[in-house]
């Protein structure tokens, strides 16, 4: 389970390292002149492509970020097996649901 | 004169400091001997070849893992102050002595013990020194398991399951040695929970090897290796 | 509190790498939940989008992208030190580590340049 675990975490950094080159990108030019909502939602409302990035960025994160977390509490908080494979389901799920909301909202679908 | 630090006790005890004369050639092995013969004969500590090729001597000396017979006085002491402790990650017997047992059982959990194949009636193997894996083999097969590496590692702290940079060191040398009965069975130990897995590369196993080995590249194999055997690949 | 045992750079590193992930990881709901506004509640997205225009809160939107691009550099190298040949055994690409740093600082810095220069 661990080495499954510690390889799926492996991917989605993987897959995430292009992700984050583009998602600075992104944000450097927007910040530029200031943030306004109908500034970025002119921009991402119905965009596929925005959509489709995002979406894969939500959930490489959704399963990336739990798994790191579930080893840190077992390390530093000393917390059991049974315990932390919850918490990082939990957290999972809340990334997910979190994330695919806010590409919903903002993607305007 | 040398003011020197030392536990003394089991789990529960106390530093007691010793002065003793400063000299020009000391290592921290003359220190502990000289202690032991001349000031208090209830100290206990190990060594045993005392010119740094059987890591019997291994301490925490001023907080970090290192062989005594190869410490000088002059490049580990502190404001005059030298503080010897046993080695961390391990039950302490008494004094700076520390029960290895677990050290060695994770070595042979991680699948390091070695399973010939021929018999003394077959020729010896002919392995090529020179070829990848023999190179691999041989930049991990001089780990004489003196424990400095698992004392220097936070994961063993933390996680009491973490096989431990040896045994997977050993596990890899293994992996590559081509006349081993199973390496795909060292390969599979390795992969298992607390196996390499839980290697964070904080490299301190690296930092502190008398030996100047790698546990930290060997476990990277084991992760590499383990990415192939998981994608089904050879 | 830092042992001497572990007062060495890939260590820190380490420690980079997993301290930057867990305050990302706390930011990172947050984060969906203020986009998420966008979702009939535009107004209050914009609302939070000027409220973001405090220099306070630029500098610690700097932080953030500086615990992203930290938390990138020192993932970029666990990532190469796993998977890619290594060429001696006592290569940890100890450079990798000062450079992910001057790479966050200066995507921090033309992050800053574009916040408060315009």
């Amino acid at each position: 389970m661990e080495m499954k675990l510690f390889l799926l975490q492996r991917l989605t950094a993987m897959i995430m390292v292009p992700f984050i080159f583009v998602h600075i990108g992104v944000i450097v030019y927007a910040v530029r002149g200031g943030l306004s909502a109908e500034e970025i939602l002119g921009r991402t409302q119905g965009n596929w492509l925005w959509i489709a990035f995002y979406t894969l960025f939500v959930i490489s994160a959704s399963i990336h970020a739990p798994i790191g977390i579930r080893k840190v509490l077992k390390e530093w908080a000393g917390l059991r097996s049974q315990v932390v494979n919850l918490v990082a389901l939990a957290l999972g799920l809340l990334f997910l649901v979190l994330g695919l909301r806010a590409v919903i909202a903002v993607g305007g679908l | 004169m040398l003011a020197v630090r030392i536990w003394r006790g089991e789990e529960n005890g106390e530093y007691v400091t010793y002065h003793i004369p400063s000299r020009e050639n000391q290592t921290v092995l003359d220190v502990v001997t000289e202690i032991q013969r001349q000031v208090d004969p209830t100290l206990a500590y190990r060594f045993s070849c005392r010119v740094g090729v059987c890591g019997s001597c291994a301490m925490t000396v001023n907080g970090k893992p290192r062989w005594t017979c190869r410490s000088h006085v002059k490049n580990v002491v502190e404001n005059g102050v030298i503080q010897l402790e046993p080695l961390r990650n391990m039950p302490r017997i008494k004094d700076l002595v520390v029960d290895m047992t677990e050290f060695f059982d994770k070595w042979k959990k991680a699948g390091g013990e070695f399973i010939g194949t021929r018999t003394r009636q077959d020729r010896p193997a002919l392995v090529d020194p020179e070829s990848k894996a023999r190179k691999q083999a041989d930049a991990a097969i001089e780990c004489i398991n003196c424990a400095v590496c698992y004392a220097a590692c936070d994961v063993v702290e933390w996680d009491k399951d973490y096989l431990g940079p040896a045994a997977l060191n050993r596990a890899w040398s293994l992996v590559n040695d081509e006349r081993h009965a199973d390496p795909k069975g060292v390969l599979k130990k390795s992969m298992a929970d607390g196996g390499c897995n839980s290697c964070h590369t904080q490299g301190s196993c690296m930092k502190h090897c008398p030996v100047g080995l790698s546990p930290t590249g060997s476990i990277a194999g084991l992760k590499k290796r383990s990415l192939f055997e998981l994608l089904g690949g050879k | 509190m830092v042992k001497s045992v572990h007062r060495h750079k890939a260590y820190f590193a380490f420690l980079g790498h997993r301290i930057s992930g867990l305050l990302l990881g706390i930011f990172l709901p947050i984060h969906f939940y203020v986009l998420g506004l966008a979702l009939g509640q535009v107004d209050k997205l914009d609302g939070f989008l000027k409220f973001s225009e405090l220099p306070g809160v630029k500098i610690a939107e700097w932080g953030l992208i500086l615990l992203l691009a930290i938390h990138l550099g020192f993932g970029l190298r666990i990532l190469v030190i796993e998977f890619v040949q290594w060429p001696t055994p006592g290569s940890i690409r100890l450079n990798w580590i000062s450079w992910s740093v001057v790479f966050s600082v200066v995507i921090g810095a033309v992050f800053l340049a574009g916040v408060f220069g315009s």
